[in-house]
């Protein structure tokens, strides 16, 4: 009988606690009303805006035709990933953008690297802060204002030939834009121009963290710059460069089409464009929106694979990871 | 102790291999903002000096013959100076509706007891990694009926999750018992939001605010993808960057081009033009970084490292 009880109790106590948490959450919900009806437009606006476009996939598997739209074209299976795969221009926008993000990825980090450490061993406050002020600069300008500089400086009147010419290096200016394989040297230096005071900031921010007591002690063993740098600043550091390079393993094939499209010329082609510029090239430039889905497709899932390794690898390493 | 070490240091300082560290030093940072100011400074030059004198090369810092015409060229092009126009309404309203919009997401994904904040968070966070790619977006505008409209500039670059989470990442810094005693005094979400968040937010908004306004500033794709047929609202740079591909044509099919420029007095070329439209857009970023450089190094560092 009393066992009974209990357990008639235990179910009404349950019971009880459900309906509590049920007038809990309306009493939440009444009061948050206003975030509530907030909420919708914000699910509706991302939803078309970030989401929809993934429908547009199926034009890929599809010959898509502007008449039979996304759900009325014939579906093609693999085909036109068939069609791209056997495309020998694709192979080449896949090894070019391969080429210029590892290009990128390492010299631009060695760059930023080197600057973040050497400016702060500067010992003149008022010019460390113009350096960095500068520093920043070109990282604001548009593609279109750098690229038009960097075209300037290395045109045949531009400084890099005056200086080439002057010194009797050469015996008459070069047109840095006629040699294919120069190319992703010029896109490389035209990013570290741009990017690398921007990119320091981060490597900036690490260092001032590092414990100023450890510097004392280097100097206390008899160490001097070098030794600071080596022994404590590398080391203090080598955190935050291991996570941003794994970070940055997502992007290898997010080498942009900014610098190349603006740069690239005919002559050069076969070792300027990238998979972005591809895209452009047969999804607008051709119609063929197939095609250029497909391509965008095979873009997304690398990306995507290597995100996810790369997130493994850093949550071994650290507790920084990206999601 | 600190005394020591300071002597200690001192006594360093006049070791050798510190003095040459001190002069590389000094070399390289002299040599980096020679890299860095060098080509802006000579493309101020080159917009201030006779365009069939820039020719012949050897402008380096100073114009030679000194002349404001290639300014009046660009300021006497229809479609420079409308697309100056669009440039600042879009960059303006762009910024002013993308801030408030991103900050409001931001402050409802940061409410802890918010009942839809995990899923609006992962809602987000999950656009970063996944997007349909160029054409399918292309499409979907079209779609809308946003190409040949001023509203592809504003509308779809309303928010987005990497300010989203740099926003958030601040809101969620700041102290709840100040929203608690808001809300005992009666006050309701948006009054918290437009009265107390808000206005402690200013330094992450501030940062944000710059990083969209660069954006619409500097941004010229979308202007050549969507609105490529409507000259009325094409963006300066694209408009630049046309000059720009007249350049680089130039460049490969060599002299014609020039010897025919050469001819005519006072002439301009697709080079002097468009230095002096560069210097014009850069202007305004110059102007305004300065005052905004000590926010933006906390909004990096706060957007780099997401949790």
């Amino acid at each position: 009988m009393a066992e009974n009880a209990g357990v008639l109790t235990n179910k009404q106590l349950k019971k009880q606690q459900k309906k509590e948490r049920r007038a809990a959450w309306r009493r939440a919900a009444k009061n948050q009303k206003i975030l509530l009806i907030l909420s919708v437009p914000f699910f509706v606006y991302g939803f078309i805006f970030c989401y929809l476009p993934l429908v547009g996939w199926i034009m890929g598997f599809e010959h898509y035709t502007a008449r039979g739209g996304l759900f009325g074209s014939k579906f093609v299976g693999l085909d036109v990933f068939k069609k791209l795969f056997d495309d020998s221009a694709f192979w080449l926008t896949v090894r070019n953008t391969l080429a210029m993000s590892i290009l990128n990825l390492v010299l631009g980090t060695f760059f930023a690297i080197l600057f973040a450490i050497l400016l702060n061993e500067v010992r003149c406050l008022p010019g460390k802060k113009v350096v960095q002020t500068v520093s920043y600069l070109p990282h604001f300008l548009s593609w279109v204002v750098a690229c038009g500089i960097i075209l300037d400086t290395l045109s045949g009147t531009g400084i890099i030939n005056d200086l080439l010419v002057k010194m009797h290096v050469i015996s008459s200016p070069i047109n840095f834009f006629s040699h294919q394989t120069w190319f992703w040297w010029i896109e490389v230096l035209a990013m570290i121009w741009k990017e690398t005071g921007w990119n320091a900031i981060i490597y900036l921010a690490a260092i001032v963290s590092i414990d100023p007591s450890l510097y004392e002690a280097v100097a206390i063993d008899g160490g001097g710059r070098w030794a600071r740098i080596k022994y404590v600043t590398l080391p203090g550091i080598a955190n935050t460069i291991i996570i941003l390079l794994i970070m940055n393993i997502g992007n290898v094939l997010n080498a942009g089409f900014e610098v190349q499209y603006l740069l690239g010329n005919d002559v050069i082609r076969d070792y300027s464009q990238t998979i972005d510029i591809y895209v452009l090239k047969w999804g607008i430039g051709q119609n063929d929106f197939a095609l250029g889905t497909a391509a965008g497709i095979f873009k997304s899932v690398v990306s995507i694979v290597l995100i996810v390794i790369a997130n493994r690898i850093a949550k071994r390493y650290s507790d920084t990871r990206l999601f | 102790m600190a005394e020591e070490v300071l002597s200690y240091n001192k006594k360093r300082k006049h070791t050798k291999g510190d003095r040459v560290f001190t002069i590389c030093n000094t070399v390289y940072m002299v040599l980096f903002l020679l890299v860095t100011l060098y080509p802006v400074l000579n493309t101020l030059a080159i917009s201030f000096n006779d365009a069939t004198d820039s020719l012949r090369g050897g402008i380096y810092l100073w114009p030679r013959e000194f002349t404001l015409y290639n300014y009046q060229t660009v300021l006497s092009q229809q479609n420079l100076v409308t697309g100056l126009w669009i440039s600042v309404a879009r960059t303006v309203l762009g910024t002013v509706l993308g801030l408030l919009v991103t900050a409001l997401l931001a402050f409802m994904c940061s409410r802890p007891k918010y009942l839809l904040k995990k899923q609006m968070n992962l809602f987000w966070v999950i656009t970063m990694y996944v997007g349909g790619g160029l054409i399918p977006v292309f499409l979907l505008f079209k779609g809308l009926q946003l190409t040949n409209s001023f509203w592809v500039y504003i509308i779809p670059g309303l928010t987005g999750a990497f300010n989203l989470l740099v926003i958030r990442s601040y809101m969620e810094g700041l102290p709840v018992s100040l929203e608690e005693s808001a809300q005992l005094d009666g006050a309701g979400y948006m009054t918290i939001f437009a009265r107390i968040t808000l206005p402690l937010c200013t330094p992450v908004l501030a940062t944000v605010a710059l990083f969209i306004a660069v954006g619409h500033w500097n941004s010229w794709f979308d202007a050549m993808l969507y609105n490529r047929m409507s000259p009325q609202y094409t963006t300066l740079q694209y408009e630049l960057m046309k000059l720009l591909s007249a350049v680089t044509t130039m460049n490969s099919s060599s002299g014609a081009t020039i010897d025919s420029m050469k001819s005519s007095a006072n002439a301009v070329t697709p080079t002097s033009v468009r230095s002096a439209a560069s210097i014009i857009t850069m202007v305004p970023i110059v102007c305004l970084y300065p005052f905004l450089q000590r926010y933006f190094v906390t909004g990096m560092t706060l957007g780099a490292v997401k949790e």
